[in-house]
């Protein structure tokens, strides 16, 4: 096995324990640390690891999981996201959590957080309102008080209070986890064929749920990798995958689109780690404000985020076009609200410049892989035959 | 009901009618009269504050529903899905945007005027933001104003939240209606209409508790819907609101006094066997059948959450004057589907105890996720604070794709029987006692 592959087995294996060891092992290792999960999409962990905390994406059970409980507490019509996560919360998986953060996606993340509230489940359970306006001093001034409530919730806890150097550091640190992330995207987009998109996904999950400092050094060893040529290229279309934000889709969907000829050279699978665009500022006397700015000024696009004055058709197709992709694939969770009504917009926006695109749908846990590699393939057939 | 008589025609609903009809008709003349339309939503709408300026306002969520009750929505959101929109979606986005590509022809016939300021508050659903973002691209000219209205996550509303949104107001959604209507903003007009809003509101609380009563003068729910219309869209802050409240008011207090059981679409009940709670939105598609199933069965709705909507008066709240902005804002805050789920749970154990129903029912609104999401946690959690026996039954609101009548009605029919059992059951262990 070469070097790199017992980095992704390491970073799969760790994706998907839904026993969150190694978040455990880290808390356990030392007094007053505080583990802290959050559901997608983005939330600022910089603020968690100042206090001596590990902020842990919760991002479902996908197809690791049975549902059986979760299915009780759900009805058929609602996302599959949800009902992985309660099936952990009631399986224990989730014990150990101090506290869970919801941020504002959708009205089911919302009323999970009542779930939680009602349950006591972890000692805090908060639901992180983003603003939907993005003044400084509207908006700004209220995303500011979301983080100090999240302060307040963690000093609860272990009686610690953040500081200037210590947010500082973990800016600096969540910087250089943003930056790799997004070498390991630039080198993928030119040399697509050096890291499958299931192996980029795996490491990025992988760092949901262990220390940034960790994963820091993971993804400098898979870009070394990366760097030098390695794998074959093959006669493959290059596609943006659109609309899994939120609810993961299985890793075998992921698979099938590749399989069927697409080499994903965008995408917004775990999409929180990529959420503020460009670095934050880190040698700010005020760093809560320097977080606050950068989550008004630099945050990429998802349909939670409100966008009258920058429509995210338009964001897609200039992340379209700068990746070079010859198409987009939407792909979203059955029953997700707001993929799916955003969806015709993007496709306008896709028709009017020109990118030709396909659409699937799936649930977390199934995904009708043979009929969406056959379509992918189509599509990717239509794309080499025509362009 | 053994005999159904003739349905009394009371004098509100006289006036609620023609209320209606003055309100389409301005909008129909709209383009002439130079009037200005902002089209809003209905939970946590700033009803004053577009009567302050002049505005008549479009509800598209009222559009969608009486496309439902006139039998249109059906068409509407498969030519909604011809465009692009799954099936999973909220049918009521569908649903109008289906009403726009069929010409926006409201429910008089007429063509709705386009609107001049969107304005987005979206009180307790994220979808009405998704809404927003495509009624924007539809009407491109239209200027749009946001305000957000925080969550009540906490259980509670903060000052800080009512600063974030009295700054919006001033900042983003006033000077919006400044420009769009060549006006200048006039505090002390809104604070006029801000009164009479309170006038509507006491008397509204007045007539939802009159549901206390043995048997029940009113139906919380079905009726209820059609009660709540002028407090909880375009009228709340007109005198002639707080006209039509005080009629209401008056009328069922009689039927109260003469022990007169609900009047419906039928004629009046004449026994209340059952009172329930209902939490969830009606279906529209269905709306008289599904009403039938419940009166056919002597089933009293004595409270429902769906009324709240618009604001949960009966728990204390009402408009401040003497604050309007401040006002406004804890308002738009205070509507049901803004409360977290614990605080819907205490709500609804309030009413069932309250009311003293003797069961809760939910009809679960397949693409609502803001109401369904958290509903079967509702449902357990009011079994075991309250004993009364739970319900769920499963229906669209505009989708007729989704009403599967024969269905909901054997699920009710068995859920009356176990009500029926119950009674037998608590009547016995009172004798024994
Ligand atoms: S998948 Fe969509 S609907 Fe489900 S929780 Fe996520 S954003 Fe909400
Ligand atoms: S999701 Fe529910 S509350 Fe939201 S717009 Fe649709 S029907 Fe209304």
């Amino acid at each position: 096995m070469d070097a790199l592959q017992k980095v992704l087995n390491y970073c799969e294996e760790t994706a998907f324990d839904l026993d969150f060891k190694k978040a455990k092992q880290w808390k356990s290792a030392a007094k007053n640390r505080v583990l802290v999960g959050y559901l997608p999409i983005y939330f600022p962990r910089e603020i968690v690891h100042a206090v001596n905390g590990l902020a842990v994406g919760v991002m479902g059970a996908g197809d690791r999981k049975q549902i059986i409980k979760g299915d009780a507490y759900y009805q058929s019509y609602i996302c599959h996201l949800p009902r992985g996560v309660v099936e952990m919360a009631l399986d224990n998986n989730l014990n150990d959590f101090d506290g869970f953060v919801f941020p504002a996606i959708c009205d089911c993340v919302r009323n999970l957080s009542g779930m939680f509230k009602l349950v006591k489940k972890g000692k805090f359970q908060r639901y992180f309102d983003y603003p939907q306006n993005f003044t400084p001093e509207t908006g700004g001034v209220f995303y500011r008080h979301e983080l100090e409530k999240i302060l307040d919730d963690t000093f609860k806890v272990n009686g610690l209070k953040t500081s200037v150097e210590a947010l500082n550091k973990a800016i600096g640190l969540f910087n250089r986890n943003r930056k790799l992330i997004e070498e390991i995207y630039d080198i993928r987009q030119l040399f697509p064929w050096r890291l499958s998109a299931v192996d980029t996904y795996h490491v990025l999950r992988a760092g949901l749920a262990m220390p940034v400092e960790e994963h820091n050094v993971i993804l400098e060893e898979v870009l070394g990798h990366i760097s030098k040529e390695r794998g074959e290229e093959m006669d493959n279309i290059r596609v943006v995958v659109s609309g899994s934000f939120c609810e993961q889709p299985p890793v075998g969907l992921i698979k099938s689109i590749e399989m069927a000829g697409c080499y994903i050279v965008d995408d917004d699978f775990i999409l929180g780690s990529r959420w503020i665009q460009g670095a934050i500022n880190d040698t700010s006397s005020d760093p809560l404000g320097a977080i606050t700015d950068a989550f008004l000024n630099q945050s990429t696009f998802a349909s939670c985020y409100y966008d009258v004055g920058n429509p995210k058709g338009k964001r897609l197709v200039e992340l379209a076009k700068r990746r070079k992709a010859d198409g987009v694939v939407f792909s979203a969770a059955s029953f997700c609200d707001p993929a799916l009504l955003d969806r015709p917009e993007m496709q306008k926006e896709c028709d009017a410049a020109g990118i030709p695109h396909v659409n699937f749908q799936f649930h977390e846990n199934t995904g009708q892989f043979k009929v969406i590699k056959e379509q992918a393939g189509t599509f990717s057939d239509s794309i080499k035959l025509w362009s | 009901m053994a005999n159904p008589k003739e349905a009394v025609k009371e004098k509100s609903m006289v006036i609620q009618k023609e209320m209606l009809a003055k309100q389409f008709s301005e909008l129909s003349k709209a383009k002439e009269t130079g009037k200005k339309v902002c089209y809003t939503f209905v939970p946590g709408n700033l009803i004053e504050l577009i009567m302050a300026f002049d505005m008549l306002p479009v509800y598209p969520e009222i559009n969608a529903l009486q496309s439902g009750m006139r039998k249109k929505s059906g068409g509407y959101i498969k030519d909604a899905e011809k465009v692009g929109h799954s099936e999973d979606v909220c049918t009521y986005v569908k649903c109008d945007i289906g009403m726009f590509l069929n010409g926006n022809i409201g429910p008089t016939g007429e063509k709705l005027p386009e609107p001049d300021l969107l304005l987005l508050s979206y009180t307790g659903c994220f979808t009405f933001l998704k809404w927003f973002e495509n009624l924007n691209r539809l009407y491109p000219n239209a200027e749009v104003a946001m305000l957000h209205t925080p969550y009540q996550e906490d259980g509670k509303i903060t000052q800080e939240q009512i600063d974030y949104m009295v700054k919006q107001l001033k900042e983003e959604v006033i000077p919006k209606f400044e420009k769009v209507t060549g006006k200048k903003f006039d505090p002390a007009k809104l604070t006029g209409l801000l009164q009479n809003s309170v006038e509507a509101e006491n008397y509204w609380v007045k007539i939802l508790e009159m549901a206390k009563n043995k048997p029940s003068p009113i139906d919380a729910y079905f009726a209820g819907v059609y009660y709540m219309g002028p407090i909880n869209t375009s009228f709340r802050g007109s005198p002639e609101c707080v006209e039509y409240y005080k009629e209401l008011y008056k009328e069922v207090k009689e039927r109260a006094d003469k022990k007169l059981l609900p009047v419906t679409p039928e004629g009046e009940m004449e026994k209340e066997r059952f009172r329930l709670v209902v939490e969830g939105p009606p279906n529209w598609t269905n709306f008289r059948e599904f009403w039938k199933i419940f009166y056919d069965l002597g089933a009293v709705i004595v409270a429902s959450t769906y009324t709240k909507v618009g604001g949960v008066y009966d728990q204390g709240y009402r408009q401040d004057p003497s604050k309007p902005l401040e006002s406004i804002a804890t308002y738009c805050m205070g509507c049901y589907t803004n409360l977290n789920l614990p605080q819907r749970v205490d709500l609804i154990e309030k009413y069932v105890k309250e009311y003293k129903a003797d069961g809760f029912l939910i009809n679960s609104i397949k693409s609502c996720n803001s109401f369904s999401a958290g509903q079967l946690m509702i449902m357990r959690e009011i079994e075991q604070r309250t004993g009364v026996p739970v319900g769920f039954i499963e229906s669209d609101l505009v989708d007729p794709r989704y009403f599967s009548y024969a269905n909901i009605k054997n699920r009710l029919e068995s859920y009356f029987q176990m009500l029926e059992q119950r009674k037998i059951i608590l009547e016995q262990e009172q004798v024994q006692a």
